[in-house]
């Protein structure tokens, strides 16, 4: 059976050209770029190439990029590496809606005498902007907003976020790991301080990310042990995975605008589709400030863990916000945050499209969705015949 | 009870046996019966799964058919069809019988954390019967006293899927029954359930807690209690929206503040300062007493439910 790949905001396929440039860095070009032979040093000149691919793609620096093992690393050296450095401000800023990578460090700040602020979304998930003014004061050592939401799309209003922020002269981050690569990025006009991105969301490998540091911006390094990346980041390189990032950041800033367009027509087809041709449903997010590859869609009465099973049946992956597929008893936290009802959230699917995604794929599916949902509807004691 | 794979967590939450699959993809009688002679309906849609279960005697009293509607996961939905399959033929006695470890049983197993599917099975089960019995006039209503009051699971349903299914942790409790699973406010006292039903084997599982020789002294009794609130209890909280904040300690009274849905929850008293205690009188001193600041619990706070 055929896989239909509808969830691109967990992770990607590795794009061919991607894999052929990290291939040679397994069994033939496995020296370490920091021995003091040919053999390892030539794989320094990889990792430079691949920090100016990355540079090209977010339009900064080369010597602004830190690479990490991904996404997490970088938002939890960023939020940590930031507050350690100016120790004596105790308030942290940021949403209700982040991934947890962001929200769970935060958290776990409150127990060590810091003040978390969580900001609240309204019912399309959008930030408000005067809650954000009101909380920033001068005890207040980072603001953390995510760029784009992995679950519904919603993409933030950053330049406005940003110039509030820079305007009180705190030091601001992003989680743009699912932005990058959808939403054109030019960070040496902007104000964020730092941002984390993640190889494996825009078809590059796993196990490999950065965090953008702008020049001047003071981060205390937590992986110590090594000079690698300019003493900011302890470690051995993942050279195969530093190489396949930087092949990755060099397709995307070719096809940027194609690929939105596209995969934005084929989105927009499923979604609509499916709107019109299943009863009881919503779309969770906001319509028109969104990523052109995610729509989140919930189905009253039924429960989105069955959905899933009856979609992958037909091969087809999507994800859902359900208690039943986070393994807690609760549906998920952005959509909580939204004020969606429990209803709504138990039943919600996300569909994630990629550049690899065709049309086909997205007829079949579409034909498929209203089956489903009659079917799992049948069986259920709040549908009323 | 607890295997590797659950420690590194790489076992698929779909790891449903072909039974489960089969049912779920092909469940057996489903609908509702017209005239029933019997409705059990439990769960709800805010809960995240419902059972509506429907059965008809013969004129020998024994099931002659069964059918569900259900609202659920997978194995929610396999679980319903599974169990009217198992009843179809059995007195109202037999019937009686089922336990959720049979319905799981039967399927050749679920995951763990989806027991619970198998507990509201009987429990439908159960109250139809009941519905029967008395007449049809009666609806299923909780019996005895509520524990966790998120998902409606009383004391005399905890001790049940306890004894039926071995359990000695709060965590397993959860997954059978989903208590605790809410706001956590009362898994203390699932605990004190456990270790009432199940003695020394609960003992043995838990570790020791970290207890102080000798007297302590204020600051570091101050400390200990900061300490406990923080690993202890805060997460369970800052999972479902609510926080707690250590005001201040006057002797061996500890005075706390609930936040976010914790302080708007009317069941508070009841609960979550129980919990708080049990859970500081088990990690610094037996002597202690919690009370709640009314007056910071008004100042408004940045966690908005």
């Amino acid at each position: 059976m055929k896989t239909i790949y509808f969830d691109n905001n967990a992770t990607t396929k590795v794009a061919e050209e991607v894999f052929a440039e990290m291939e040679p860095f397994f069994c033939e070009l496995y020296g370490n770029p920091s021995s003091m032979h040919t053999f390892g040093g030539q794989i320094g000149h990889k990792i430079r190439r691949a920090r100016e691919q990355v540079a090209e793609l977010i339009g900064c620096d080369p010597s602004e990029i830190i690479f990490t093992s991904g996404g997490t690393e970088s938002d939890g050296t960023a939020i940590n590496g930031t507050l350690a450095a100016v120790p004596n401000k105790r308030k942290v800023i940021t949403t209700r809606v982040e991934h947890p990578a962001v929200l769970a460090v935060c958290r776990e700040l409150e127990n060590h005498d810091y003040t978390v602020i969580e900001l609240s979304v309204d019912k399309y998930g959008r930030l408000d902007i005067a809650e954000l003014e009101e909380s920033i004061d001068d005890d207040t050592a980072l603001v953390t907003v995510m760029y784009a939401n992995n679950e519904t799309g919603v993409i933030f209003p950053m330049d406005k976020v940003v110039e509030l922020v820079a305007s009180r002269g705190v030091v601001f981050h992003t989680d743009a790991v699912q932005a990058v690569g959808k939403i054109p990025l030019n960070l040496s006009q902007s104000n964020i301080d730092l941002l984390s991105l993640s190889g494996h969301k825009l078809h590059g490998p796993k196990g490999v990310g950065v965090l953008y540091v702008r020049k001047g911006t003071r981060l205390s390094p937590y992986m110590l042990g090594g000079h690698q990346e300019g003493g900011r980041r302890a470690g051995t390189e993942n050279v195969p995975g530093i190489v396949g990032l930087g092949k990755a950041c060099e397709l995307a800033a070719k096809n940027i605008k194609e690929e939105n367009r596209k995969v934005k027509y084929l989105r927009d087809k499923l979604e609509n589709a499916i709107l019109k041709s299943c009863p009881d449903c919503r779309l969770n997010g906001d319509k028109d400030n969104r990523l052109p590859n995610t729509s989140n869609i919930s189905f009253e009465y039924i429960e989105g863990e069955a959905i899933l099973l009856m979609l992958d049946r037909f091969g087809i992956c999507a994800s859902s916000g359900s208690a039943c597929t986070s393994g807690s008893l609760e549906p998920s936290h952005v959509l909580r945050a939204m004020g969606v009802p429990f209803t709504a959230a138990h039943g919600s699917i996300r569909f994630s499209l990629s550049r690899y995604n065709t049309e086909e794929e997205v007829d079949y599916t579409i034909e498929k969705m209203p089956q489903i949902v009659n079917q799992l509807r049948e069986l259920s004691p709040f549908v009323v015949k | 009870m607890l295997r590797i794979s659950d420690l590194y967590g790489d076992e698929n939450m779909w790891d449903y046996t072909d039974k489960v699959r089969d049912h779920f993809f092909n469940p057996r009688n489903v609908g509702e019966i017209e005239n029933p002679d019997g409705v059990g309906e439990v769960g709800s849609l805010a809960c995240g799964d419902a059972l509506k279960l429907t059965f008809k005697l013969d004129e020998n009293g024994r099931i002659k058919d069964a059918r569900f509607k259900t609202f659920g996961c997978a194995s929610a939905i396999a679980t319903s069809s599974v169990l009217t399959e198992m009843i179809k033929g059995k007195t109202l006695e037999e019937a009686a019988k089922v336990t959720n470890k049979d319905i799981a049983d039967y399927l050749g197993g679920l995951p763990e954390q989806k027991m619970h599917c198998s507990v509201m099975g009987r429990e439908a089960l159960e109250a139809a019967i009941e519905n029967y019995r008395t007449g049809g006039r009666k609806k299923h209503e909780l019996e005895g006293r509520v524990v966790c009051t998120c998902f409606g699971v009383t004391e005399k349903e905890i001790e049940r899927v306890i004894r039926e299914n071995d359990l000695t942790t709060v965590e397993q409790v959860t997954n059978y029954c989903k208590a605790g699973g809410g706001c956590g406010g009362c898994q203390g006292e699932i605990e004190k359930i456990i270790d009432r039903i199940q003695g020394d084997k609960a003992k043995e599982k838990t570790e020791a807690a970290p207890k102080w020789a000798g007297k302590l002294t204020n600051i570091q009794k101050i400390q200990l209690i900061q300490q406990t609130i923080n690993e202890q209890i805060r997460p369970a909280l800052r999972a479902h929206g609510g926080n707690i904040e250590l005001i201040d300690v006057e002797g061996n009274k500890v005075i706390v503040a609930f936040r976010g849905m914790c302080a708007q929850c009317r069941l508070t008293e009841f609960t979550m300062k129980d919990v708080v205690e049990a859970k500081l009188r088990e990690f610094v001193d037996e002597e202690l007493f919690v009370e709640e600041d009314k007056d910071s619990a008004q100042v408004p706070h940045n966690h908005r439910e």
